[in-house]
């Protein structure tokens, strides 16, 4: 137990933090990409699509993220791949994210106001017209409150990617208390920094929300 | 690419993963009971005039929904030990939980008080029912009836983040099975089953609920239709 905090340790804690950006953002688009094709899955016309989509989000979300991270981990050094932390933490943190994000959108993606579907099927659009023209515009203009609020939930659960040995925000914290061992001051720092992170997105997505439920009321249905 | 899996050098240790599955099991009721009459009083407490009780709950609910559950647990932990009180695991394991999911709970329990309609609270001065009675018939009890669904979703998502007190070594099925594989070298098998548990156990708990809320809402059974 050598010393005291110094800039050194805030550095390594800043290099951590910047780490925890870089997997939120891996996480974010390999699951915003398999999330979506969650989403358009659970809403397939063909009854075997939907049932596969609905079977992967609730095995995934009956399964705490932890586990998913060992299985990850584990999982893919039992089928002979040699993988950094780094992958194993991408590759969970994807599947894990897509399950949610895919549920957020397919939900948004069916708020989408059914006359509109109708007009869209009037119009003799075919499926792929409709949903690329009709349909997703407004479903993204829906789907941006939540999608904001989930990343808040993204770069709070890259914290547990610590578990697999990836040095982030929260294992760099382990890893500069083990030297200092002063827990409660260094978990009180991480946890400044995650609120850091978070609130200010937080507050993005409530104002979003707000914005949203003005705007709406004209969008709505008569 | 060579996969062998060998459940049964696994499986023989059922004893251990049922008994992991009931701590957790034990660990979700405990902070589910003690985070849902947190959240509520967070929540009233929100609520009121009083601007130093407000922002205290305000601060507080902020604070937890914007950090990850393992700062706080390894805060409780540390921050009780560095107080001299020594606790066993179980312990700050329940309590981290509880601050936690009281925090979510006040967010899904002030959506449902903003859901009361004003005229209800109105009808019910009318009527010159005591503000308890107000709060405990008009607000509280419908209130809990709207966001019924949202609170049992948070509740076993609660119990799935338990998983994370394995970190404090609290003894629950994840640390029963970080235990068993670094015991049998089986690491993908024990954690595919221990998925499996997890998702059974959700599974439980959804099914629990649901008959819960069939019991505690006759009026939503009755008429058949969310209020």
């Amino acid at each position: 137990m050598g010393g005291h905090l110094n800039i050194n340790h805030l550095m390594f804690l800043g290099q951590g933090a910047l780490w925890t950006i870089g997997l939120s953002l891996i996480a974010l688009i390999g699951g915003g990409i398999v999330g979506f094709v969650i989403a358009l899955a659970r809403i397939s016309p063909l009854k075997s699509v939907r049932l596969a989509g609905a079977i992967y989000v609730q095995l995934i979300q009956g399964t705490p993220l932890l586990v998913i991270l060992f299985l990850g981990y584990f999982g893919l050094a039992a089928i002979g791949l040699k993988v950094s932390p780094l992958v194993a933490a991408g590759a969970s943190l994807t599947l894990y994210v897509a399950a949610y994000l895919g549920e957020i959108w397919r939900g948004c993606i069916e708020s989408v106001p059914k006359p509109q579907w109708e007009a869209a099927e009037g119009l003799a659009l075919s499926r792929t017209q409709r949903m690329v023209k009709v349909i997703l515009p407004q479903a993204v203009r829906i789907a941006t409150p939540p999608t904001v609020g989930f990343m808040v939930q993204i770069i709070k659960n890259t914290s547990l990617a610590s578990v697999v040995g990836f040095v982030e925000l929260m294992r760099s914290g382990q890893i500069v208390n083990n030297s200092l061992f002063e827990p409660f001051a260094i978990y009180a720092i991480i946890a400044a920094t995650y609120f850091a992170m978070c609130y200010p997105l937080s507050l993005f997505s409530q104002r979003l929300e707000r914005r949203m439920g003005r705007g709406r009321s004209n969008l709505a249905p008569a | 690419m060579s996969l062998q899996l060998d459940f049964p050098a696994v499986l023989e240790r059922w004893p251990s993963f049922l008994a992991g599955a009931v701590l957790t099991l034990e660990l979700a009721f405990f902070a589910t009971v003690l985070g849902a009459l947190l959240g509520t009083l967070a929540a009233v407490g929100r609520g009121t005039h009083n601007s130093l009780i407000a922002g205290a709950c305000k601060v507080y609910v902020e604070t937890i929904r914007n950090t990850p559950l393992l700062v706080q647990i390894f805060l409780v932990y540390f921050g009780l030990a560095s107080l001299g009180l020594k606790y066993s695991a179980f312990t700050v394991a329940v309590a981290a939980l509880t601050i936690n999911v009281g925090a979510y709970t006040a967010e899904i329990m002030r959506a449902g008080f903003e859901a009361i309609p004003r005229g209800q609270i109105e009808a019910a001065e009318g009527l010159a029912l005591s503000r308890f009675q107000i709060y405990w018939h008009i607000i509280l009890l419908p209130a809990v009836e709207k966001v019924y669904p949202a609170l049992t979703s948070q509740f076993v998502l609660l119990m799935l983040a338990s998983s994370v007190c394995s970190q404090i070594s609290a003894e629950e099925l994840t640390a029963v099975a970080n235990y068993i594989q670094s015991d049998t070298y089986r690491a993908f098998e024990t954690y595919i089953i221990v998925a499996v548990l997890y998702v059974i156990l959700s599974l439980v708990m959804r099914a629990g609920f649901w008959g819960l809320g069939l019991l505690l809402f006759p009026r939503r059974r009755r008429l058949g239709t969310p209020l």
